[in-house]
């Protein structure tokens, strides 16, 4: 906890110092479907938030909804929570720049799902309870153990917040005509009132409203693209390869990974992040038993693999109609705005100015819902694996942990808001990248291992799990995007962009060792619990239910 | 519980169970790790596979076809482990309390 803070303390201050020389954005006039969408997606989400607020009572309808919630919709939520603005306008972005790479992305970003599904999913349901560091915890000392979890859990939190905050400021600031800090504080705003008045419930909705909004929309992107081509990829990809400046290039792999280290490294990242990032993980306490917990990952793989599909002609749509349209272009012939506006211009090609309005509130509502998911994540670390179990050793009462909770999430927004405008100017992108690279190297080693080996003690798990994350820290800082590109040193110490390789390796070796070297009685017991941990683990026989309204 | 989680651990059934929902996880994890590493080891080695047409009058390379596939492949794998453990193995598990827990 210190570390990663006095990391992000000693970031922050070393980015004032250099400015870096990111494209200005300029706001264009307001359109006015877009904020008639927008305020009608407001109101109805607050409006829920309202219902939400009368139900939410206990720690269990805070955290996890009552687990109450049906495995289709928690699938939609899922991939609601996943399926960020920078999934959407990023990788379609990067298929409007350079092609096959953009599949690359996608590819990655999905096949944790199945790894997720098949490893960690049903022994996760049966053994926790509201957040990952319970299944974690469950034979482990709760006091390091949690400690650890919660430092994970705010990192790649915090990390993913600010990214997604400053995306959130600049498309707003494009999209609505709005000032970046306006647009910031707005988005904190109503991140707060849904998760601290609706709790899981509301963000839930949000999350399933987005996604069902999103792949509406992108699916009528795709299909308005195809349409124009009488529905032939090879018609479409033709035009395509004559538009672009690329040429053929873009149908095959480009500059983006050609060194094998970073292609493992970044490939372990995105496989293995997914399945420890602390929201996602959270998600799977809001449904009823592990059946249900199995059938929302296979709708939300479902979900999320059809909407890549998606971006990736949506892409190609932009290159054939936007390339040569002098309205989308700036003098130097660049797109206006940048690559990731390349959909929300397409969004106008196809359907005018109502659809670009639709498309623009559903850029927002989308924000909404990531934010919303980690900022529950979050506050739940603190409230739940801090506060009441460490703080209170267990015996917190519960009105008083969930109104923890509810001051953690507002803290929460307000740092979201406060980082957000701090780094508008800044280069974020490798933020979401170190986040995965933490979630698989600390949340993720600990969490495998503690279903899978029943020698893993809680001294392996928690100096492995730290390990793990200052490799993380550690080699994005002195790595070519943090020490080069942004601190303006000359020459990285360490070469490459993605940690996932080494901090993965290093936790997982430190957590082998010193589970082996660990002899203490404690050690012994922690390992005589693991016959309990896996019969619940695998029959779900004491397992957390559902609360009955 | 734990009376009955110690009446379980040794059974047969439970031993069973145990295994044969071990032996389909395991295998899938392995089909999608081996897919997805085989795909990245080729753009970073051999990219020019992925550059290949698919057929002498089609734009459309293999890269784009296999990334295609490993997609579907994704929703695929999840459809039939969902639909063994939820139809099949739940079943059996039910089964396996039931028995141990009454006598």
């Amino acid at each position: 906890m210190n570390f990663s803070l006095l990391s992000i303390l000693f970031i922050l201050t070393s980015f004032s110092v250099y400015a870096n020389d990111s494209q200005p954005v300029n706001p264009s006039e307001i359109n006015i479907t877009a904020v008639v969408m927008f305020i009608i997606f407001i109101s109805i989400t607050l409006g829920i938030t309202y219902w939400a607020a009368k139900k939410t009572r206990s720690a269990s309808d805070f955290y996890t909804a009552g687990g109450n919630i049906s495995g289709l919709q928690n699938g939609l939520a899922i991939a609601g929570d996943y399926m960020s603005a920078a999934s959407f306008l990023g990788i379609s972005g990067l298929v409007f720049a350079s092609g096959f790479d953009g599949l690359i992305y996608s590819i990655g970003f999905l096949v944790g799902w199945p790894v997720i599904l098949f490893l960690l999913a049903e022994r996760l349901r049966n053994l926790g309870k509201y957040t990952f560091a319970d299944a974690v915890s469950f034979r482990l000392q709760a006091m390091p153990i949690r400690s650890l979890a919660a430092c994970g859990t705010l990192a790649v939190v915090i990390l993913y917040l600010i990214a997604q905050m400053v995306g959130a400021g600049k498309l707003i600031q494009i999209l609505f005509g709005l000032p970046y800090s306006v647009a910031v504080f707005i988005v904190g705003l109503l991140m707060i009132c849904y998760v601290t008045f609706g709790g899981m419930l509301a963000t839930t909705w949000v999350q399933t409203i987005k996604a069902i909004l999103l792949l509406f929309g992108a699916t009528f992107l795709a299909l308005a693209v195809l349409n124009q081509f009488e529905f032939s990829f090879n018609a479409l990809f033709t035009e395509a390869i004559s538009n672009h400046r690329l040429g053929e290039a873009i149908m095959s792999p480009g500059g983006l990974i050609n060194d094998p280290v970073s292609a493992i490294s970044l490939g372990l990242a995105l496989m293995f992040g997914t399945a420890g990032l602390p929201h996602i993980l959270m998600r799977f306490f809001t449904v009823k038993d592990a059946k249900q917990a199995r059938s929302s990952v296979f709708f939300a793989t479902s979900f999320i693999g059809y909407f890549y599909i998606l971006t990736f002609v949506i892409g190609f749509g932009a290159i054939v109609m936007l390339t040569n349209n002098p309205s989308f272009l700036d003098g130097a012939g660049n797109i206006l705005g940048g690559n990731n506006m390349a959909a929300v211009h397409l969004s106008k090609a196809v359907g005018g100015d109502v659809f670009l309005g639709f498309i623009s509130a559903v850029a927002f509502a989308t924000i909404l819902a990531v934010v919303s998911g980690l900022t529950l994540a979050g506050a739940s670390a603190i409230s739940h694996d801090l506060y009441a179990s460490l703080f209170c050793h267990g015996k917190a009462q519960e009105k008083r942990e969930v109104m923890v909770s509810r001051i953690s999430t507002i803290m929460l927004g307000v740092v979201a808001i406060l980082l957000g405008i701090t780094f508008e100017k800044q280069n974020v992108a490798y933020m979401v990248g170190l986040a995965f690279a933490i979630a698989a190297s600390v949340n993720f080693p600990i969490l495998f291992f503690s279903m899978y080996w029943s020698r893993l003690t809680t001294r392996g798990a928690f100096i492995g799990g730290a390990a793990g994350l200052l490799t993380a820290i550690l080699c994005v800082l002195f790595g070519p995007i943090v020490w080069v590109d942004i601190l303006g040193n000359t020459k990285a110490i360490f070469p490459y962009k993605y940690p996932a390789l080494f901090s993965m390796s290093i936790a997982f070796i430190t957590i082998i060792i010193i589970s082996y070297l660990d002899k203490s009685p404690q050690a012994k017991e922690e390992t005589a619990a693991f016959d309990d941990q896996f019969v619940r683990a695998q029959t779900g026989l004491g397992a957390e239910g559902a609360t009955q309204h | 519980m734990q009376e009955i989680y110690k009446k379980i651990r040794n059974h047969p059934d439970f031993l069973n169970l145990v295994q044969t929902r071990k032996r389909i996880s395991w295998l899938l994890t392995t089909i999608i790790i081996f897919c997805y590493f085989t795909f990245i080891i080729i753009i970073a080695f051999a990219p020019n596979i992925f550059s290949q047409k698919i057929f002498s009058d089609s734009v459309i390379t293999f890269g784009i076809i296999i990334g295609l596939l490993i997609i579907l492949l994704s929703i695929f794998l999840t459809g039939i482990y969902v639909y063994i453990a939820n139809k099949k193995l739940d079943e059996i598990n039910n089964k396996v309390i039931k028995k141990i827990t009454a006598n």
